[in-house]
């Protein structure tokens, strides 16, 4: 569910809207919809934990447990390598993850993640996965190959509403002081480097796989500040930097600018060298789906090998085997599955709950913590009246929202005329802590949501309510796991990381945030280290 | 009492900003160069100001009946400021400015009187002091007030004409309540009534049909008389005449004139459909006004056409109308013809037959969603549709005007393996006109046309292949759906041209 933003232009953010532009429009009732996000409530259930016995056991080779990019990309690196005998356990009905889609009469929309950065060099695994998809055209290693033209996201890729205007790009240009603008152009200047800087190795500072990154403990020290200090340290006081900054730390990790770690906010700018032949570095892959073409890519030709609804409640390494506990709610009863080599792909604050007897992983577990998004997904019958300035982009994002602005499905559709679309509103709960945030999720209902967030999207479309027909909320208590300081280098990943004799992680958790390519790369390294222990001969897709 | 009077200082206040403010942003909408309009128009108002406080003095008599009577012209003034200049504006835009310092000088000085009358009706039961600060307080408060809202609210919502004339009939409001608050001193109330009465009658009248002075002003956009105007869910259709000169108008664009279209509609057609002895299966996109269709069905072989066009409206009118009918030679009700009303891109994904002849006749790419239509994405889509031998031929704006518009659709065509052929042709209502051949293989000019034309003919078709030196080749960048370079170049060469 990441989102990220590079820089198209100058300028500095800052200011308030003096009054809103129109008030709610009362007593118009919600539109219709559904509330989604069901890993709540199965989630409770494995809390209150009170499963039937297994009523039979299975022996496998390769167990994966969890669908979503991590588990989908460990099966599809085992399937490269000619090797399929394995089964891959899917608590939801689907497989995706964060990466899933819905889809209604008007188009497919993204239920979370929505896009992916041109790849870097180092992502060789995820090239590898557009060259088979047919987006990468020719050699995935090429420095800057092409790519299928209908996947790169049409311009304009993003604008900004501020002060009752549109504009172009997501950094202010009207009323900001030349004292903004040159610690703006300070700070993307000191990116710039970072995303140059090699160490004596030949690593690069910040690289996505980031566990290909320097480990220069200069830079590695950027964990242990928050990026808010860490900017104020550079002298950087504007207040345009600054919420600039949160907006990007929001928008990727699901905190704020002063509860994510320097290292982690600085990857965020420094990571990303994608090129491409046929469009510019900062432009991003998307589909009306989000995602999950991606996802659906990397799950072709598992179709047999996924067992859906399958709630894994119990897994322990008895030495010989890994034992796996499933409750299958559709038949009412559990398996115990014993696998010789087992792939956790699940989130990592499911270990506590359901990895037995091994309190040293359970206590590096409970180190993570987890920021609650929430996803809604508007229906309209027509595009909404807008306020001036510059005309609609993919992403648009509103600057005094506590939402990250919304995404238009159709935008990658040539018509003559705007029809009706789906918009999809992103919103991190960020300003509450996270158990804070996770209860008030649960609580608030689905009209209190859909209600709140007409009342933003009305600010500058006046006539959303009229032009809405259904909204979906889906929410995510656990959405990713938050790279606070100290967190990333401080310890608790590493164990996790391990290459043990039979089970392995791989979930974007291990990397400590949640991207495509850090889940993927997660997947495909936990599956090319199950084919070693196999001694199943393959071509390593991770350099 | 006295709070009452406060009060309508407030609203006198932001009247009184609020014409200026319109003047202003009116003159910058239809004159540009906004630095110099609010400039110019604040410094008239400001000095119109004065000069009203000066005059004052001369008011001696029956304070409070000049006040009401000095609101109500101010509420009709300023009220139909807005829409007197926009109107003076369509039909001579000579003495416009004259016409806008007028109405700014002539409301500035009214709105100059107010203030001194108030002052002194209040110092009869006030201290000078007291009069002073209070005044001058809600004076501000309601300057602040609207200049905050202006942009806002004001603006977005109602428009000019309307916010002038929403202002008119607060300060007509503010007349009547002067009327009532006074009642039992004022002489003549019978007469003052019907004057606040009438004022209110005509400012409330007017703001209620508001919407229809568009309309009105827009009739004065078109030289001619307008034979039929409606507006369809996608746009808004205008035919106008002219003796024998027929013209259409999408969304106030010209989209051809029965006096030179032949020019446009034979060039469109003819070069490429005249080489294709075998074309059996012909595809219009766009069109709707079946005059390219009319050229195509002058080819025998030509077995059926589809056109595909967005707007039922469109197609419907240039069925039935017969003055149109009569232009397209009933083209659209031919038994070959099959009209699809949808969104021609959606039905290219949504189909995959293929067409020995495709004519593509657009708008021109004049915003972002226009011009994907001009992109690889969709000549590479197009590719699909078109027969081993087909060829398209491409409405592909000037090449005179947006001479790196119009090369850069070349450059595209060129980029996605397809053979463009670029040409040209002169149609005295656009001016110089482009297309581009869309082939696979390398085209030839037809030697010969077998169909009847006006204006084409074998000896001058060579020529429309050539580009003098003004209309040359020049660089230009491809365009992708993730850059949309030309609307970019689109936008800066026709900003040239209109000004």
């Amino acid at each position: 569910m990441d989102r990220r933003h590079f820089i198209t232009g100058l300028g500095a953010v800052a200011g308030s809207t003096l009054l809103p532009a129109c008030s709610p429009k009362a007593g118009k009732p919600i539109p219709p919809g559904r509330l989604l996000g069901s890993s709540l409530t199965l989630g409770h259930r494995l809390r209150s934990g009170a499963f039937p016995e297994p009523s039979e056991t299975r022996r496998l080779p390769v167990v994966i447990i969890g669908a979503g990019i991590g588990g989908l990309s460990a099966g599809w690196k085992l399937k490269r390598a000619g090797f399929e005998d394995f089964l891959l356990l899917e608590m939801e009905s689907e497989a995706g993850g964060n990466s899933r889609a819905g889809k209604n009469a008007v188009s497919a929309y993204p239920l979370g993640a929505h896009y992916l950065p041109l790849p870097t060099r180092e992502a060789v695994a995820t090239r590898e996965l557009l060259a088979e998809l047919g987006v990468l055209k020719g050699d995935p290693r090429a420095p800057r190959p092409e790519y299928e033209e209908r996947y790169l996201c049409a311009t304009p890729q993003e604008r900004l509403y501020r002060n009752g205007l549109w504009q172009e790009g997501l950094f202010p240009q009207m009323g900001v002081a030349a004292d903004d603008l040159a610690q703006y152009a300070a700070f993307q200047e000191r990116m710039a480097d970072f995303r140059q800087r090699r160490d004596s190795d030949g690593r690069r500072a910040f690289a996505l796989p980031m566990a290909l990154s320097s480990r220069s403990p200069d830079l590695l020290a950027l964990d242990n500040t928050s990026m808010r200090d860490w900017l104020l340290a550079q002298g950087w006081d504007s207040a345009h930097l600054h919420w600039y900054v949160n907006y990007a730390c929001r928008d990727d990790y699901g905190c704020s600018s002063d509860a994510v770690s320097a290292w982690a906010g600085i990857h965020y700018f420094a990571c990303r060298d994608g090129e491409a032949a046929n469009a510019e570095t900062d432009t991003v892959l998307t589909t009306p789906g989000g995602n999950a073409w991606l996802a659906d890519g990397l799950a072709q030709g598992l179709d047999e090998r996924i067992l859906p609804n399958a709630l894994v409640y119990r897994v322990a390494d008895t030495g010989r085997a890994v034992e796996i506990d499933l409750f299958l709610p559709q038949e009412a009863r559990s398996i115990r599955l014993l696998a010789g080599q087992a792939i956790w792909a699940a989130p990592l604050f499911l270990v506590p709950g359901i990895l037995a007897g091994n309190p040293m992983l359970q206590q590096a577990a409970q180190k993570y913590s987890y920021a609650p998004w929430l996803v809604a997904n508007l229906t309209l019958k027509a595009f909404p009246e807008e306020r001036a300035g510059t005309g609609v982009a993919w992403d648009n994002v509103l600057h005094d929202s506590p939402g990250l602005g919304y995404v238009v499905a159709t935008h990658q559709q040539m018509r003559l005329r705007r029809g009706p679309t789906v918009l999809t509103y992103y919103r991190a709960l960020s300003e509450l802590s996270p158990t804070d945030a996770r209860k008030r999720l649960e609580q608030t209902s689905r009209e209190q949501w859909a209600a709140d967030i007409l009342d933003d999207l009305a600010r500058p479309h006046p006539d959303i309510r009229e032009q809405v027909t259904s909204i979906d909320i889906v929410r995510y208590g656990h959405a990713m796991a938050r790279p606070i300081p100290g967190f990333i280098w401080g310890g608790a990943r590493s164990p996790f990381a391990a290459d043990e004799p039979r089970l392995r992680f791989a979930h974007a958790d291990v990397s400590g945030f949640s991207l495509f390519e850090e889940a993927q790369y997660r997947g495909v390294l936990a599956a090319e280290r199950t084919l070693d222990r196999l001694r199943i001969p393959y071509a390593s897709s991770l350099s | 009492m006295n709070q009452a009077l406060l009060l309508s200082v407030f609203v006198v206040a932001s009247c009184g900003l609020a014409y200026e403010l319109i003047a202003a942003a009116l003159a910058s909408y239809v004159l540009g160069d906004s630095v110099t309009q609010f400039s110019t128009v604040i410094g008239t108002y400001l000095f119109a100001m004065g000069v009203g406080s000066w005059l004052s003095r001369h008011v001696t008599r029956d304070l409070v009946v000049r006040f009401i009577q000095i609101e109500l012209m101010i509420g009709v003034l300023g009220g139909f400021s807005a829409a007197a200049l926009f109107f003076a504006f369509v039909w001579f835009a000579a003495p416009f400015k004259l016409m806008l310092y007028l109405v700014v000088f002539a409301i500035g000085a009214l709105v100059g009187l107010e203030i001194p009358l108030i002052m002194r009706i209040l110092k009869r039961d006030l201290a000078f002091k007291d009069v002073v600060s209070q005044v001058l307080t809600f004076d501000y408060l309601g300057a602040l007030v609207v200049s905050v809202l202006f942009p806002i609210l004001l603006v977005p919502h109602l428009g000019l004409v309307r916010s002038a004339l929403l202002f008119g009939l607060l300060n007509a409001l503010v007349a009547l309540w002067a009327l009532w608050l006074f009642r039992e001193k004022l002489p003549r109330l019978g007469w003052l009534r019907t004057q606040c009465v009438v004022a209110l009658l005509l400012l409330g009248s007017a703001f209620a049909v508001a919407g229809k002075v568009t309309d009105l002003a827009e009739a004065h956009l078109y030289s001619d008389e307008i034979v039929h105007a409606e507006t369809s869910p996608y746009q808004r259709i205008v035919i106008t005449r002219w003796k024998d000169d027929l013209r259409l108008f999408l969304n106030n664009n010209l989209q051809f004139s029965s006096r030179d279209e032949y020019r446009y509609h034979e060039a469109l057609v003819h070069p490429g459909l005249a080489t294709l002895p075998g074309a059996r299966r012909v595809l219009v996109l766009g069109g709707g006004d079946g005059l390219a269709v009319r050229e195509i069905l002058k080819y025998p072989q030509v077995e059926s056409v589809t056109l595909v066009d967005l707007d039922p409206a469109m197609t419907t009118l240039f069925s039935t109308a017969p003055a149109l009918t009569a232009l397209n030679e009933n083209a659209l009700a031919s038994p070959k013809v099959r009209v699809v009303n949808a969104d021609a891109l959606q039905w290219l994904e949504e189909n995959n037959e293929r067409y020995d002849f495709v004519v593509i006749d657009f708008p021109d790419p004049s915003n972002f969603a226009i011009g994907k239509l001009y992109s690889s994405a969709f000549y590479r889509l197009l590719d699909k549709h078109l027969t081993e031998n087909g060829l398209a031929a491409v409405q592909s704006t000037s090449p005179l005007y947006a001479r790196q518009s119009y090369w850069c659709v070349v450059t595209t065509i060129e980029s996605t393996g397809l053979v463009a052929t670029p040409y040209h042709a002169l149609v005295p209502s656009f001016g110089e006109w482009g297309y581009v051949l869309i082939s696979r293989r390398a085209y030839q000019p037809p030697a010969d046309y077998s169909v009847a034309t006006r204006f084409l003919t074998p000896a001058t078709t060579s020529a429309l292949f050539e580009f003098p030196k003004d209309m040359a080749r020049v660089e230009a960048e491809v365009n992708r759906l993730n850059n949309q370079v030309l609307v970019r170049y689109f936008e800066k060469e026709w900003r040239q041209v209109i000004r």
